[in-house]
C-alpha cells in the first residue's frame, strides 16, 4: 500500500523552528528550516541527524523548500546546507531568496557580534547557502526530477511567503507555510485552488481564535496616532524590522496622504531600508490595491516617511517614529522610549506580542516606574497602547483554506498542542477527513489510494465507447482490451494488436455444450422450435436458421442431432468462442430450462 | 434553381428602377446599387484555394446587405456550402448564413429547411456548433411561430448527444430561449413539452464538461427570464453544482439558486443532516451567503450583489450575516464594535485601550463552536474585508439594499458601513458614505460613530467630503454633543478646504433643521453671547460665522425661543443673510422686530396656485388674440413675455414652464414682426435695408426653436411639433425673403426644392399630430401642395407668402414636466486679478468646475468654449470620466482645459463658457421617423434636416485673465 510519512522535526506542537521532512511515493523533501527564538543552545535548530546518521544528506532528500524569509522558517538554512552538509536544490520564492540573506545576515551578527557565540555560520556560509537555492514564481509548476514536482501558491502573511503543493504522480501534499485569509493593507488573502491533495499540513498559531475584523483595529490605530500628532505629541511605534513595519508604513502612509497631514514620520534606517527595497520591487506580490495604482505611484516609495536620525528625536513638534525592535528590549527604540518616556502628550503604541520580562511587556501590564540600568527610575508618563497586528489565518481561515482545497487528510503543525486539539477536532467533525498533529519526532503515516495512469489507444476508446449507449460521465465504464505493462508504463490495447506486439499467433477458445432435450419429433422440426424459441426470447439479437440446419445466434452455432439409443432425446450442440462467453452461457442456461410446451 | 438565381442576380447588376412617389408627383430616377451577391457569386468561383474563399467570404462580411438581396446570396452561399471541402470555410459560410439572417426585414423561415438539412451532413463539430448557432438566430426572429420552435426544439434536442461541448453547448441555448413558455395554450401536448424542457436541461447539470453545465444553468435562467415557471425540484441539483470545480458553473449556480428563492421563498425545505426544515428562501440566503468566502473573485462578487436583493429572508438569518462570534483560546470575545457601545452606554469615554482590555471573558464549550457555519454567519463581514475592492463594493451596495428594507439591521450594519470609511480604495469609501446616506432614515448615530464619521471630513479627496456633507445633510445626530462635534469638524474642515464652502453651509442649514431642540441649548455658545457682557461683533465676512449662523437661523424656524437669545448684531446679520444667502436662510417670525421680508405666508402650498394660474391665463389669453389688431398684438406678447419672464425669476418651480412658454411667445412675436415690416408692400430692390430686420429675425426663430427642442428635458412629442412647426415657418420666412432680395431666380429653384422637401418630411415625421393643427401654416400648405410643386418658384413664394401671413398662431400645449437645462461655472470664478502666465506656445491647464441641471446624457452633449479675444474660438470636449452624477437630474463636470496662445503684451481675458452640442438627427421625431419608414431607406430624404449640428450656450461666460508670455531664448 502505498503510504505518505510526515516527520516534524521541529514546529510539531509547538511554535518555532519550522522543520518538517515528509517521504511521499518514494521522494523525501524537507519544508522549511528554521530556528527556534527561544533557545540558545543545540535545541534551537533542528535535529537534522534524525534523517541520517552518517550518510550524506544530500543522498537522502530530494529538496528543500522554504515557505517564507521569517527565521523560525529559515534560520536553520545555512548551518543545514553548509555546516552538516546539503548539495541538493532549495526552493523558495524569488522574494525569499532577496530577503532571506539580509535576515540570515542581520541574526548572525546578533549571535557571533554581540553574544560573542563561536562555531555559528559565517557570512561566506550565508552566501554559499543562497547559492544553491532555486527561485520560483507562483503557480509555476517545477520538476524537480523526473517524478516529483512542486508548485507554489499564494499565502499572505509576509512578502513572498508561499503555500507550496508537492506532487509525485497522484499523490500530494500541500504545506502552507504561515499563511492569513484576510488581506492587509499591503498583502492580499492566502488562495488556493481545489488540488484535493492526500494530505494538507498546515499552520494552527491562532487554532482557536477567531479574530475581529481589522477595519475595527486599523480605525483605532489611526485615530490614536492622529489625535496625539494633533495635541502635539511624539508617537513611537516599536517595530520588527519586516512584515507589520510595512503594513503600518502603508497604513500611516496612505491616511497621511488622505488627510494632508503634515507632521514628519521617520523610520530606522538600515535593515528596513534595505527590506523597502525590495518591496518596491515585488510589487506582483502586493494586494490588488497596491498592484493597480503602482504605475502611477509605488505605494513602498513613501513621501512621507523618511530616514530617521537619532538627533531628530529631540526636534520639537509632533512626529512619528517607528523603530526596531518591537519589544523595547534593547537598541533605538528603547533609546527613543527613554527620551520620550517623561511626557504625557506622547504616546507608544506596541503592535505585537512582547515577550515577558522586556520593557515592552512591563509597560504594557500597567507598570508606570521602570527601573533601567544603573539603577535608574525611568517614570512614565506617555500613553501605552496596545494594537493586535498579526498575519496568521485564524480557525475560521484554517477551515476556509481546507474547504478551498480539499484535502483526504490534515496535519497540524506550528501550534500549541492544547489549542490543535480542538482544531481537529472541529476539522474531524466538520470535513470528516483525518486530521494528525504529530509531535516532533513522531511519524505520522497515511495511506494513500493512488491512480494509476494507463494510455488506452483510441481505435480502441472509440470502439469501446461505441458499444455502450449514452456516454454517462463520471461513471465506472467496463471495458474489454489487454493490459500490457511493459517498461513502467501501462498500455491498454485491443487484443489483435497485443497479440501484434507480442508476436503471438491468435487462439481460439471455444466451448461446446450438449444440452439434451426431451423432444420426440423430427430434428428438423426441433429445430425450427427452437429457431422460434430463441428468436421469441432474444429480440434485440440477430438469430439465423442456417440452410443446413443450424441456428446462428449472432456468432454462437447451435445443433441438433438425436441421440442414437434413444430417439425421444436430442441433443442440442452449443458452441461459441471465448468472447461471447456472456451471450453463450446465457444461451444455454436458457435451453437447459427447456422449451416452452406449446401445443402447436 | 441556381441557375435560374445567377441570372436574376446578374440582372440585378444594371437594373434601373424607377419609384414612384403617391405625394409627390415628380418623378424621380435612382439608381440601386449593383446587388454584392453577384460579386460574391464571382469571387467564390474564382477562389481556388479554401484560403482564398475564405478572405473572399471575410470581404464579403465587411459590407452590409440590403434585405431583398439576402435570400439570393444565402442561395450561393449554401450552394458552395454543398460543395466546400474544408471545414474552416464551410464554417465561416454558416456564420454568415446567421449575420444575413439577422438583416432587418428579411424573413429566415425560408432558409432554416435549408440550414436544418445541412446539420445532417455535417461532420465537424465546429461547423455544427456554428450551424446551430445560425438556427438560434432564425429562431429568435421567429419566436411567434410555434411550428418553428418546435422543430427547432427536435433538433436541438437530437444534437444534445453530440461528443462535442460546443454542439451541446449551442443545442442547450437553442432550448433556453426556444423552450415553449406559454402556459395558457392550454393544450396538453405543449405542456408537456415545457416539463420536458426543463428535465432536458436539468439533465446536462451533471455534464461532464463544466462548459455545458454552465450553459445548462445559463438556459434555465434564460428560460426563468422569458417567463417560463422554473420547478422547484431543480433546487436541490443547483445546490449541489454550488461545490462545482468551476467558477462559472458556481458563478452561475448562484444565479439560479437566486431566481428560484424568488419564485418560491416559502416553501420548505429540509436542513441535511438534521430532522429541521426551514424556508426556502433561507436556505437559499444560507448558502449564497457561503459563496461569499468562495475561492474565486468573480463567484464573490456575484454572490454579495445578489444578497443585496433577497428581501424576504427572515430577519434573524439576515442579522447573522453581521455576525462573527469572536473568541481567543476558547473563550468568548466581545468584539470592538461592542465594546464601544458599552463604552458609551456606560456613559464613560473610552480612556485609551489598556492591553488586555480586550482580555476575553467566559469561556466556551467547545462543541458548540460551529467554525464553518451552513448558515449565514458573518457574510458581511467577510464580503467587507475582502481582498479585491469589486466584492466590498458589491457587499457595500448589497449592505445597503438590504438596510432599507429593515430599520433593524440597518442599525446593526452602521458599525460596519462606518469601519468602511475607512477602506483604501476611494471607490468604495465613496459608496459606502452613499449607502449611509441612503439608509440614514432609519438610523440614528451615535456619538462614537458620528466621530468616526466626521474623521472623514479631512479626506483631501473632494468628493469623498462632498459625499460626506451630504450624509450629514440627512443623518440624525443623538445628542447636543454631537452637534456641537459636528459642527466643530464641519468649520475646521472649512478651514482646511475653503472651497467647500458653499457645500457646508448647505449641510449646516440641514443640520440645523432637523436637530432645532439640540441646537437651542448651544446657541449663546455659539454666538458667544455673554449674560452680562458685550462681546465683540463678529465679522460678517467670515465663513467660519457664516456657517455657524446657517445653523442657528435654520434650527430657530422651527424653535420660537431661539431668537430671544440673539444679540442686536444677530439680527442685523439676519436681514443681511436672509438677502444675500436666502437659499440658506428661512424666514423667520421675529416678534417685534421690523424686517425688509413681507410677512410671510403661514404655509407654501397655497402660493403655488396663484402662480399656476396666473401662467395658464397669460397664456390663454396670448392664444386668443387672433381678433386684435397688429400693434396691440405684439405689445401684448411683448408684455407677456415680460410676465412669465419675471414669473419663472421668481418662482423656481415654474421657471422651466415660463421659460418655455416666453421662448415661444418670442418666437412668434419675430415672426408677426418680420410679417409686419413694410418690405412686402413695396417693390424689393428699394428695401434692400429692412430686410436684414426680417431675415435675422428668421434667423433667430430657427436658433431660438433649437433651443426649445434641445435645452429642455421632458419636452414631449406634442410640443416637438409645434417647435417643428414654428421652424418650417421660419424658413419658408426666409425663403421669402431671399426671393425678395435675390435677384435671378436660379437660386431660388434648389430652396424652393429643398423647402418642399421639408414640408414632406414634416409630414412624414407628425402624420398622426396632423389633425390637431387645423388652420395652421402646415395645414394650409399641405393643401396647396400640388399647386405648389408645380408652380414657377416665384409663384410659389407668393403662395407661400400670403399663407404665412393668413396663418393663425398655433396654441403650444404645456409639458408635464419641463426643466431648463442649466449650467454654472463654479471654478474659475472669474475674480482673480492675477493673470494666468504661461510661456506662448506651451500649453497651460486649466481647471473647470461647474454644475450642470437638467441635462440628458452630458456625456456627448455638454462642450466648453474658449473664446480668445482675438475672436479665436476652441471647443473642447470634456472626457466621460469627468462627469460625475451626484444627484437625479444633476451633474457635475470637473474637467481640466488646456489652453495655448502665441504670445501677448499685456493680459488680457478669455472667457470660458458651457454649450449644449445638438445634433437634429438625434431628434425625438426623426428617431421615430427613421424606425417607422426603414424600408425605403434614407435615399429617400436627402439627408438635410438630418444631421444639423450646433450647439447652444447655456451658461453664463466666466472670465479668465490669462498672459501667454513669449519664450525667453537663453543667450548662446
Amino acid at each position: 500500500m502505498p503510504e505518505i510519512k510526515v516527520t516534524p522535526l521541529g514546529a510539531g506542537q509547538d511554535v518555532g523552528r519550522s522543520c518538517i521532512l515528509v517521504s511521499i511515493a518514494g521522494k523525501n523533501v524537507m519544508l522549511d528550516c528554521g530556528m527556534h527564538m527561544g533557545y540558545n543552545d543545540d535545541r534551537r535548530f533542528p535535529d537534522f541527524s534524525y534523517i541520517t546518521q552518517n550518510g550524506r544528506l544530500t543522498d537522502f532528500l530530494d529538496c528543500v523548500i522554504i515557505s517564507h524569509f521569517h527565521l523560525d522558517h529559515c534560520g536553520a538554512l545555512p548551518y543545514f546546507s553548509e555546516m552538516v552538509g546539503y548539495d541538493g536544490p532549495i526552493y523558495m520564492t524569488h522574494p525569499t531568496k532577496a530577503i532571506c540573506p539580509i535576515l540570515l545576515e542581520d541574526y548572525r551578527k546578533i549571535t557571533v557580534d554581540k553574544k560573542g557565540e563561536t562555531n555559528f555560520f559565517t557570512s561566506q556560509m550565508i552566501k554559499d547557502c543562497m547559492k544553491k537555492v532555486v527561485a520560483v514564481h507562483l503557480h509555476q509548476t517545477v520538476q524537480v526530477d523526473d517524478e516529483l514536482e512542486i508548485k507554489a501558491y499564494y499565502a499572505g502573511h509576509v512578502l513572498g511567503a508561499a503555500m507550496f503543493q508537492i506532487k509525485v504522480g497522484s499523490e500530494s501534499v500541500v504545506y502552507t507555510g504561515d499563511y492569513n485569509m484576510t488581506p492587509d493593507r499591503h498583502l492580499g488573502a492566502a488562495w488556493i485552488d481545489k488540488c484535493r491533495p492526500d494530505l494538507l499540513i498546515s499552520e494552527s498559531t491562532y487554532a482557536t481564535t477567531i479574530r475581529d475584523s481589522k477595519r475595527c483595529r486599523e480605525r483605532d490605530f489611526l485615530k490614536k496616532v492622529h489625535e496625539s500628532v494633533e495635541r502635539g505629541g511624539k508617537v513611537l511605534i516599536p517595530v520588527f524590522a519586516l512584515g507589520r513595519a510595512q503594513e503600518l508604513c502603508i497604513l500611516l502612509e496612505t491616511f497621511w496622504e488622505r488627510m494632508n497631514l503634515k507632521a514628519p514620520i521617520y523610520f530606522s534606517m538600515g535593515l528596513t531600508e534595505k527590506a523597502n527595497h525590495y518591496y518596491k520591487l515585488f510589487i506582483t506580490w502586493t494586494n490588488q490595491k497596491i498592484r493597480k495604482t503602482f504605475v502611477q505611484r509605488n505605494m513602498f516609495e513613501f513621501k512621507h516617511i523618511k530616514a530617521f536620525d537619532r538627533a531628530f528625536a529631540d526636534n520639537p513638534g509632533p512626529m512619528v517614529v517607528f523603530a526596531t525592535p518591537g519589544m523595547l528590549h534593547a537598541g533605538q527604540s528603547l533609546q527613543i522610549f527613554r527620551k520620550w518616556a517623561g511626557n504625557e502628550k506622547n504616546m507608544v503604541i506596541m503592535p505585537g506580542y512582547c515577550v515577558q520580562g522586556t520593557v515592552g511587556h512591563k509597560i504594557l501590564s500597567g507598570q508606570r516606574k521602570l527601573e533601567m540600568e544603573g539603577r535608574q527610575i525611568l517614570e512614565v508618563k506617555m500613553q501605552v497602547e496596545y494594537m493586535s497586528f498579526s498575519a496568521h489565518a485564524d480557525a475560521k481561515g484554517i477551515m476556509q483554506l481546507i474547504r478551498q482545497a480539499e484535502p483526504r487528510n490534515v496535519l497540524l503543525v506550528h501550534g500549541e498542542a492544547k489549542k490543535m486539539e480542538f482544531l481537529k477536532q472541529k476539522i474531524e467533525q466538520e470535513f470528516y477527513v483525518n486530521c494528525y498533529m504529530p509531535a516532533n519526532g513522531e511519524t505520522t503515516t497515511l495511506f494513500t489510494s493512488p491512480n494509476i495512469p494507463v494510455d488506452i489507444s483510441l481505435g480502441l476508446l472509440k470502439r469501446e465507447r461505441a458499444i455502450g449507449l449514452v456516454p454517462d460521465s463520471k461513471k465506472p465504464k467496463l471495458m474489454h482490451g489487454t493490459l500490457i505493462m511493459k517498461d513502467n508504463s501501462f498500455r491498454l490495447v485491443s487484443p489483435e494488436q497485443a497479440l501484434k506486439e507480442l508476436g503471438l499467433g491468435e487462439h481460439q477458445l471455444r466451448f461446446t455444450c450438449r444440452v439434451h432435450i426431451q423432444d420426440p419429433r423430427k430434428e428438423h422440426e426441433m429445430v425450427l422450435r427452437v429457431y422460434n424459441h430463441l428468436k421469441g426470447v432474444l429480440k434485440d439479437y440477430s438469430v439465423q436458421h442456417l440452410p443446413d440446419g443450424s441456428i446462428m445466434v449472432e456468432s454462437i452455432l447451435i445443433q441438433a442431432t438425436a441421440q442414437s439409443e434413444d430417439q425421444g432425446t436430442k441433443v442440442l450442440l452449443v458452441s461459441w468462442t471465448y468472447q461471447d462467453e456472456e451471450l453463450g452461457s446465457y444461451l444455454t442456461s436458457l435451453l437447459k430450462k427447456g422449451l416452452p410446451q406449446t401445443t402447436a | 434553381m441556381a441557375a435560374h438565381l445567377k441570372k436574376r442576380v446578374y440582372e440585378e447588376f444594371t437594373k434601373v428602377v424607377q419609384q414612384q412617389h403617391e405625394e409627390i408627383s415628380a418623378k424621380k430616377l435612382r439608381l440601386t446599387k449593383p446587388s454584392k451577391s453577384a460579386a460574391l457569386h464571382v469571387d467564390l468561383c474564382k477562389a481556388t484555394s479554401p484560403a482564398e474563399a475564405l478572405q473572399y467570404l471575410l470581404q464579403f462580411a465587411r459590407k452590409p446587405v440590403e434585405a431583398e438581396s439576402v435570400e439570393g446570396v444565402v442561395r450561393i452561399l449554401l450552394e458552395h456550402y454543398y460543395k466546400e471541402n474544408d471545414a474552416s470555410v464551410r464554417l465561416k459560410i454558416a456564420s454568415l448564413l446567421g449575420l444575413l439572417s439577422k438583416t432587418a426585414g428579411f424573413s429566415p423561415d425560408c432558409i432554416m429547411d435549408d440550414v436544418i438539412n445541412t446539420l445532417q451532413n455535417e461532420k465537424s463539430h465546429q461547423v455544427l456548433a456554428q450551424l446551430l448557432d445560425t438556427l438560434l438566430v432564425i429562431g429568435t426572429k421567429l419566436t411567434e411561430n410555434p411550428a418553428v420552435r418546435m422543430r427547432l426544439l427536435d433538433v436541438a434536442c437530437k444534437y444534445l448527444t453530440d461528443s462535442s461541448h460546443g454542439v451541446r453547448n449551442k443545442c442547450l441555448q437553442l432550448i433556453g430561449y426556444l423552450g415553449s413558455v406559454e402556459k395558457g395554450a392550454t393544450k396538453e401536448a405543449e405542456s408537456l413539452a415545457a416539463k420536458d424542457v426543463q428535465k432536458i436541461i436539468g439533465d446536462h447539470f451533471n455534464d461532464q464538461d463544466p462548459r455545458v453545465r454552465t450553459a445548462a444553468i445559463k438556459a434555465m435562467l434564460q428560460l426563468h427570464e422569458r417567463g417560463l415557471k422554473l420547478q422547484q425540484t431543480i433546487y436541490s441539483q443547483a445546490c449541489k453544482l454550488l461545490s462545482d470545480d468551476y467558477e462559472q458553473v458556481r458563478s452561475a449556480a448562484v444565479q439560479l439558486i437566486w431566481v428560484l428563492s424568488q419564485l418560491y421563498p416559502e416553501s420548505i425545505v429540509p436542513i441535511p443532516s438534521s430532522n429541521e426544515e426551514i424556508r426556502l428562501v433561507d436556505d437559499a440566503f444560507g448558502k449564497i451567503c457561503h459563496m461569499v468566502s468562495d475561492g474565486s473573485w468573480v463567484v464573490r462578487v456575484q454572490a454579495a450583489k445578489l444578497l443585496g436583493s433577497m428581501q424576504q429572508v427572515s430577519s434573524h438569518f439576515l442579522e447573522q450575516t453581521l455576525d462573527k462570534k469572536l473568541m481567543s483560546d476558547l473563550r468568548r470575545k466581545r468584539t470592538a464594535h461592542e465594546r464601544a457601545k458599552e463604552l458609551y452606554s456606560s456613559g464613560e469615554f473610552s480612556s485609551g485601550r489598556k492591553w488586555g482590555d480586550d482580555a476575553p471573558k467566559e469561556e466556551i464549550d467547545t462543541g458548540a463552536v460551529n467554525l464553518i457555519e451552513s448558515g449565514a454567519c458573518g457574510a458581511f463581514v467577510h464580503g467587507l474585508e475582502d481582498e479585491m475592492y469589486e466584492v466590498r463594493i458589491a457587499a457595500v451596495e448589497a449592505l445597503c439594499m438590504l438596510a432599507q428594507s429593515s430599520q433593524s439591521f440597518a442599525e446593526k450594519c452602521l458599525d460596519f458601513l462606518v469601519d468602511m470609511f475607512n477602506d483604501e480604495i476611494e471607490e468604495v469609501r465613496l459608496q459606502s458614505i452613499h449607502t449611509m446616506r441612503k439608509i440614514s432614515n432609519n438610523i440614528t448615530l451615535r456619538e462614537d460613530q458620528l466621530d468616526t464619521v466626521l474623521a472623514v471630513l479631512e479626506d483631501s479627496s473632494r468628493d469623498i467630503r462632498e459625499a460626506l456633507h451630504e450624509l450629514l445633510c440627512c443623518t440624525n445626530v443623538s445628542t447636543k454633543e454631537g452637534i456641537h462635534l459636528a459642527l466643530v469638524e464641519l468649520l475646521k474642515n472649512l478651514t482646511k478646504y475653503p472651497t467647500d464652502r458653499e457645500s457646508i453651509w448647505k449641510c449646516l442649514k440641514f443640520l440645523g433643521c432637523r436637530h432645532p431642540t439640540l441646537v437651542l441649548p448651544l446657541v449663546p455658545e455659539l454666538l458667544s453671547t455673554h449674560p452680562f457682557f458685550d462681546t465683540p461683533e463678529p465679522d460678517m465676512d467670515d465663513p467660519a460665522y457664516i456657517a455657524v449662523l446657517v445653523l442657528i437661523f435654520n434650527a430657530a424656524k422651527t424653535c420660537p425661543t431661539m431668537p430671544a437669545l440673539f444679540s442686536d448684531h444677530t439680527f442685523r446679520h439676519y436681514a443681511y443673510l436672509r438677502d444675500s444667502l436666502s437659499h440658506l436662510v428661512p424666514p423667520l417670525r421675529l416678534l417685534g422686530r421690523k424686517l425688509v421680508s413681507s410677512p410671510v405666508s403661514p404655509s407654501v402650498t397655497p402660493h403655488e396656485d396663484p402662480s399656476q394660474q396666473f401662467l395658464q391665463e397669460s397664456l390663454e389669453r396670448v392664444y386668443n388674440l387672433q381678433h386684435l389688431d397688429p400693434q396691440s398684438t405684439q405689445e401684448l406678447l411683448e408684455f407677456t413675455i415680460r410676465d412669465l419672464q419675471r414669473l419663472g425669476e421668481l418662482q423656481s418651480e415654474l421657471a422651466g414652464v415660463a421659460d418655455f412658454s416666453a421662448t415661444y411667445l418670442r418666437c412668434q412675436l419675430l415672426l408677426i414682426k418680420a410679417l409686419q415690416e413694410k418690405l412686402w408692400n413695396v417693390a424689393a430692390p428699394l428695401y434692400l435695408k429692412q430686410n436684414a430686420l426680417a431675415s435675422a429675425a428668421a434667423k433667430q426663430i430657427m436658433e431660438e426653436t433649437y433651443k426649445m427642442e434641445f435645452m429642455y428635458s421632458g419636452v414631449e412629442n406634442r410640443q416637438v411639433v409645434i417647435i417643428h412647426h414654428m421652424r418650417l415657418q421660419a424658413k419658408a420666412l426666409q425663403l421669402i425673403v431671399t426671393a425678395r432680395t435675390t435677384r435671378g431666380v436660379e437660386p431660388l429653384f434648389g430652396m424652393c426644392e429643398n423647402f418642399l422637401q421639408e414640408v414632406d418630411s414634416f409630414q412624414r415625421c407628425f402624420i398622426s399630430e396632423l389633425p390637431h393643427m387645423q388652420d395652421s401654416f402646415v395645414d394650409k400648405l399641405l393643401d396647396l401642395m400640388p399647386r405648389l410643386v408645380t408652380s414657377k418658384p416665384s409663384e410659389a413664394v407668393k403662395i407661400l407668402q400670403t399663407t404665412l401671413r393668413q396663418s393663425t398662431f398655433l396654441q403650444l400645449p404645456l409639458p408635464e414636466q419641463i426643466h431648463r437645462a442649466t449650467a454654472t461655472i463654479i471654478e474659475p470664478a472669474g475674480e482673480s486679478d492675477n493673470p494666468l502666465r504661461f510661456t506662448s506656445g506651451l500649453v497651460v491647464a486649466l481647471d473647470v468646475d461647474a454644475t450642470l441641471e437638467h441635462v440628458q446624457d452630458p456625456q456627448s452633449t455638454v462642450k466648453v468654449q474658449v473664446l480668445y479675444p482675438d475672436g479665436q474660438t476652441q471647443l473642447i470636449h470634456p472626457k466621460p470620466a469627468d462627469f460625475r452624477n451626484p444627484g437625479p437630474g444633476r451633474h457635475r463636470l470637473i474637467t481640466q482645459v488646456y489652453l495655448s496662445h502665441t504670445a501677448w503684451t499685456e493680459p488680457c481675458q478669455i472667457e470660458v463658457r458651457l454649450l449644449l452640442a445638438y445634433n437634429s438627427s438625434r431628434s425625438k421625431a426623426s428617431t421615430r421617423l427613421s424606425k417607422s419608414t426603414w424600408m425605403d431607406t434614407m435615399e429617400a430624404f436627402p439627408p438635410f434636416e438630418y444631421g444639423i449640428e450646433g450647439t447652444i450656450p447655456f451658461s453664463k461666460p466666466v472670465k479668465v485673465y490669462i498672459m501667454p508670455k513669449p519664450a525667453r531664448r537663453a543667450l548662446v
